[in-house]
């Protein structure tokens, strides 16, 4: 391993890491009943769906070269897969990669 | 030490026909692709997946590596970028603290705190009693970890024979897959408004601060969701 790709890793470890442990140390006072816990609950859902949304809708790696359109046609296609089949998650899901793969090559 | 039983009942969590197996293992084959692609080694791409373990963080250290940026800027970088694990793990772990239960568990399992694995625990953990719940939360943990570092190696030896347009694919089925178990999960109001805030709020303050939307985002609006849910039920 070159030593630069090694510290890489080890810095990008430890600065993940961190919140992690962080939570934990937290978490040894919160009660699951308290509402400092519920609050932290909302604030979790919240920011993973600003990590999904913008995932969605400013992209980085191989999905920043699939234009506005196709994207948001895979994603309410396969959300309105989800339902119609009583939300289960495997089908939109694999539904998805594969009419990705598709659809750019047309929009 | 690490009840068998409750270990193997969390493992096989990811065997059920809904589990996040597949998707996980698919933006990890990306990610093993990408790794490749920037220059690392088979040895490099396992070992930074077994040691990072989240998709946002991988991503942000390929691309600094890319533009030769230095390590402080990677460090800040990947901790704002993975800030989202503090509440993460805040709103997971007081539901299985235990007093009886080593502080050990607690500090090492909370390497495995990722959207799938932590989803998976919410969506399971009242059928588990407290005292057992961080064993069953190791061996979903385990389970989620050894399906990454394995696509990830899959991944890297596939980057030859992945197209564009198969990248791609991968690519949105990690998103899709946990709108929808977002979509699943909103069950109360102070779910449902977090994650229909947060889905807004994100993308908008991205036009504002790129680096800190997704944490503004989740911070305001959950929030709102908060208050407001506290004052519908009282």
């Amino acid at each position: 391993m070159s030593v630069s790709v090694l510290l890489s890793i080890i810095v990008t470890s430890l600065a993940t890491y961190l919140s992690r442990f962080l939570g934990v140390i937290s978490s040894i006072k919160i009660k699951e009943t308290s509402k400092i816990f519920r609050w932290f609950n909302c604030l979790a859902y919240a920011t993973l769906a600003a990590l999904i949304a913008r995932t969605i809708i400013f992209p980085v790696g191989a999905l920043s070269d699939a234009s506005y359109l196709s994207r948001s046609i895979v994603v309410l296609l396969s959300l309105g897969i989800f339902f119609l089949t009583k939300k289960n998650f495997v089908y939109p899901t694999i539904f998805s990669a594969i009419s990705m793969s598709i659809i750019n090559n047309y929009f | 030490m690490i009840k068998r039983k409750l270990f193997l009942k969390g493992y096989k969590s990811i065997l059920k026909p809904d589990s996040p197996a597949i998707a996980l293992a698919c933006c990890f084959v990306a990610i093993g692709a990408l790794l490749k692609n920037v220059g690392f080694n088979i040895q490099e791409s396992v070992f930074s997946t077994m040691l990072i373990y989240a998709l946002p963080g991988s991503l942000v250290m390929a691309e600094s590596i890319l533009i030769g940026a230095s390590l402080l800027s990677i460090f800040i970088a990947v901790w704002f970028v993975n800030a989202r694990l503090y509440p993460m793990a805040v709103s997971l772990f007081p539901l299985m603290m235990d007093e009886n239960q080593p502080k050990w568990k607690y500090y090492l399992s909370c390497h495995f705190i990722a959207v799938s694995a932590w989803l998976i625990m919410k969506s399971n953990y009242e059928a588990i009693e407290k005292k057992d719940r961080v064993d069953f939360w190791i061996g979903i943990g385990t389970a989620t970890w050894s399906v990454s570092i394995l696509a990830t190696a899959l991944g890297f030896y596939l980057a030859d024979y992945l197209n564009k347009d198969m990248l791609m694919g991968l690519a949105i089925l990690n998103p899709i897959y946990f709108t929808c178990m977002m979509v699943g999960a909103m069950k109360t109001l102070q779910i449902t408004l977090s994650v229909t805030l947060g889905a807004i709020l994100g993308p908008v303050f991205y036009f504002f601060s790129p680096e800190w939307s997704i944490l503004l985002g989740g911070l305001i609006a959950g929030s709102i969701a908060y208050f407001i849910g506290e004052k519908n039920v009282s």
